[in-house]
């Protein structure tokens, strides 16, 4: 072969692919546009479909919103951990104002409070009802008390725990234990909720699949002569496939930003009580919404859910319709 | 064009449909198939555009043995050949447009070439002024010749019909072959189903008749009646 008609091959052969490349192109917009339109057609099915769709989203994503601001509520109060160690009857008050000096110059603790059988007796006088009970005893019943503050640190979960051993290994010691157990049970209980969240997400996401799945297939059905004719006219799978993805891709975007505008919508309603909640506690806070890349992730995952779902229906529903 | 040897086609339940078929309809020719209702015209023609796979012998349609043009092989091959239908199977949401553009639109042309192919499709069937009608609001004959120019749009070499004057007036089915003989003057290969041998005959191309399922006759067949 000579020299120029193999460039003259190469430069056709270019040539079919630009022109290839293009058909393709043009073919997915017309067929991005073409769901769209299918889509615009029958407006109330379209939106009945998108709504559930964006209510199976809210709710995981919602719940989430809900445990986020808990967790950040809760955390500030995790900071403010304290250990009460109780020294054992027979240890001298001096010796406890001893330990107390020794354990504020360790490193890891913040700040210890010194508490003496005395004071500990007035306050629970003071505060439980029971001084009349207590005046019948003739000893003092309780210890001495010791409050610690760890170091607030990288990780106080584990900085607390570790002080805590420590703590109960003294001899002078009898028994240590945290003040804010409760956070720490309330930290479980959330822990719990947000993985039940990720379950309850995922079988969401899997009512969705079949949402939308369900839909693409009516639609396949729907338009079955259709496809039949454009299968006889020599349109590749791909082709006829196409507008079907597309719609899976739409009423996922659709079902996602319904989920958003659910989210922000109630959280709008739950904004005055909770800032009322937080004044209460005079605290200051504010309900947190989604933040961008929340945003993004949830409506990316209604996308995300649309195209598989669209994708399963169209593989294993086109396949069966065949020109007859 | 097209080549059948030795062609069997039996249908799942051990009907046999084609028997020992051997036709050779050469390229740029037109041709009528007729006989009974039952006596193989449609799966004759399901064969050529594959709809329906023959159980043995070899058919040669374009060049290509059809037992090798399977998976995506099998859309490409269809985009050389045009079909009409007794029916017309025109989609009816869609305006005549669009119905006729269908092929193109397949084939990835562009929106200006498809206009022009689609206007000069309609001009010659002479319904360029129905272009955005809905097909529901056509006549039959109306409907037919919209589904000839679907048919014809994409320029395929070979244009199949199914009993296309099944439910028209004499009339209007003499109009609709001389149609298909227009296009056959042009070069392309037509094959044509159908049982009004009156009107075929008059058309003076040779006629393949069957009868369950075998080849009556060859040549000579202007004397075979229904």
């Amino acid at each position: 072969m000579s020299k120029p008609r193999r460039q003259q091959r190469e430069v056709g052969r270019i040539d079919v692919i630009k022109h290839l490349i293009t058909v393709w192109f043009l073919q997915h917009v017309q067929a991005f546009i073409f769901s769209l339109g299918q889509l615009c057609r029958n407006p109330i099915a379209s939106l009945l479909t998108a709504s559930v769709i964006g209510i199976s989203l809210a709710l995981p994503a919602g719940f989430y919103v809900v445990l986020e601001n808990t967790r950040r509520v809760s955390s500030g109060w995790e900071g403010s951990v304290q250990i009460t160690a109780f020294l054992k009857m027979d240890v001298s008050e001096d010796r406890g104002k001893e330990l107390a000096a020794e354990l504020e110059n360790k490193q890891g603790i913040a700040q210890v409070q010194y508490i003496s059988r005395e004071q500990a007796l007035a306050e629970f006088r003071q505060s439980s009802g029971f001084g009349e009970a207590l005046d019948a005893l003739q000893d003092n019943p309780l210890p001495t008390l010791l409050l610690v503050r760890p170091q607030p640190g990288d990780n106080p979960e584990q900085a607390a725990a570790s002080l805590l051993d420590q703590l109960k290994a003294l001899p002078e010691v009898e028994n240590a234990q945290y003040d804010q157990q409760w956070v720490r049970r309330l930290n479980a209980m959330i822990l719990i909720v947000q993985r039940s969240v990720f379950i309850m997400a995922i079988f969401l996401g899997m009512a969705v699949l079949v949402i939308i799945g369900n839909t693409i297939r009516m639609l396949i059905y729907h338009r079955r002569s259709e496809i039949e004719i454009a299968k006889l006219f020599g349109a590749t799978d791909g082709f006829i496939q196409r507008p079907f993805l597309y719609s899976g891709f739409w009423y996922g975007l659709c079902g996602g930003l319904f989920a958003w505008l659910l989210i922000s919508g109630s959280l709008k309603l739950l904004e005055r009580p909770a800032v009322h909640l937080a004044e209460l506690y005079a605290g200051k806070f504010n309900l947190a919404g989604l933040n961008p890349f929340e945003t993004l992730i949830l409506i990316g995952s209604g996308i995300f859910l649309g195209l598989v779902g669209s994708w399963i229906s169209v593989s294993h529903h086109l396949r069966a319709i065949e020109p007859a | 064009m097209i080549r059948f040897n030795s062609v069997f086609m039996q249908y799942p339940g051990g009907i046999d449909a084609l028997k020992n078929i051997n036709i050779h309809i050469e390229t740029g020719a037109m041709a009528f198939i007729t006989g009974r209702s039952g006596a193989g015209k449609s799966t004759l023609l399901r064969l050529i555009s594959l709809i329906e796979r023959h159980t043995r012998g070899q058919i040669i349609v374009n060049g290509k043995n059809l037992d090798k043009v399977r998976g995506n092989k099998v859309a490409l091959f269809r985009r050389n050949i045009g079909f009409t239908f007794q029916d017309h199977r025109l989609l009816n949401d869609r305006t005549v447009f669009d119905n006729v553009a269908l092929p193109l639109v397949i084939a990835g042309y562009r929106h200006q070439e498809i206009k022009k192919r689609v206007q000069a499709a309609l001009d010659k069937v002479s319904l360029l002024s129905k272009v955005n009608s809905l097909p529901m609001t056509l006549s039959g004959g109306e409907q037919q010749r919209v589904g000839i120019a679907r048919a014809v749009v994409h320029r395929p070499t070979l244009l199949l019909a199914d009993e296309p004057t099944g439910n028209l007036d004499p009339m209007l089915s003499w109009e609709i072959m001389c149609l298909f003989g227009q296009f056959n003057q042009v070069g392309v290969t037509v094959l044509i189903a159908s049982h009004d041998l009156d009107m075929i005959k008059r058309m003076k191309k040779r006629i393949i008749t069957l009868r369950e399922g075998r080849t009556l006759t060859h040549a000579a067949d202007y004397e075979e009646k229904p």
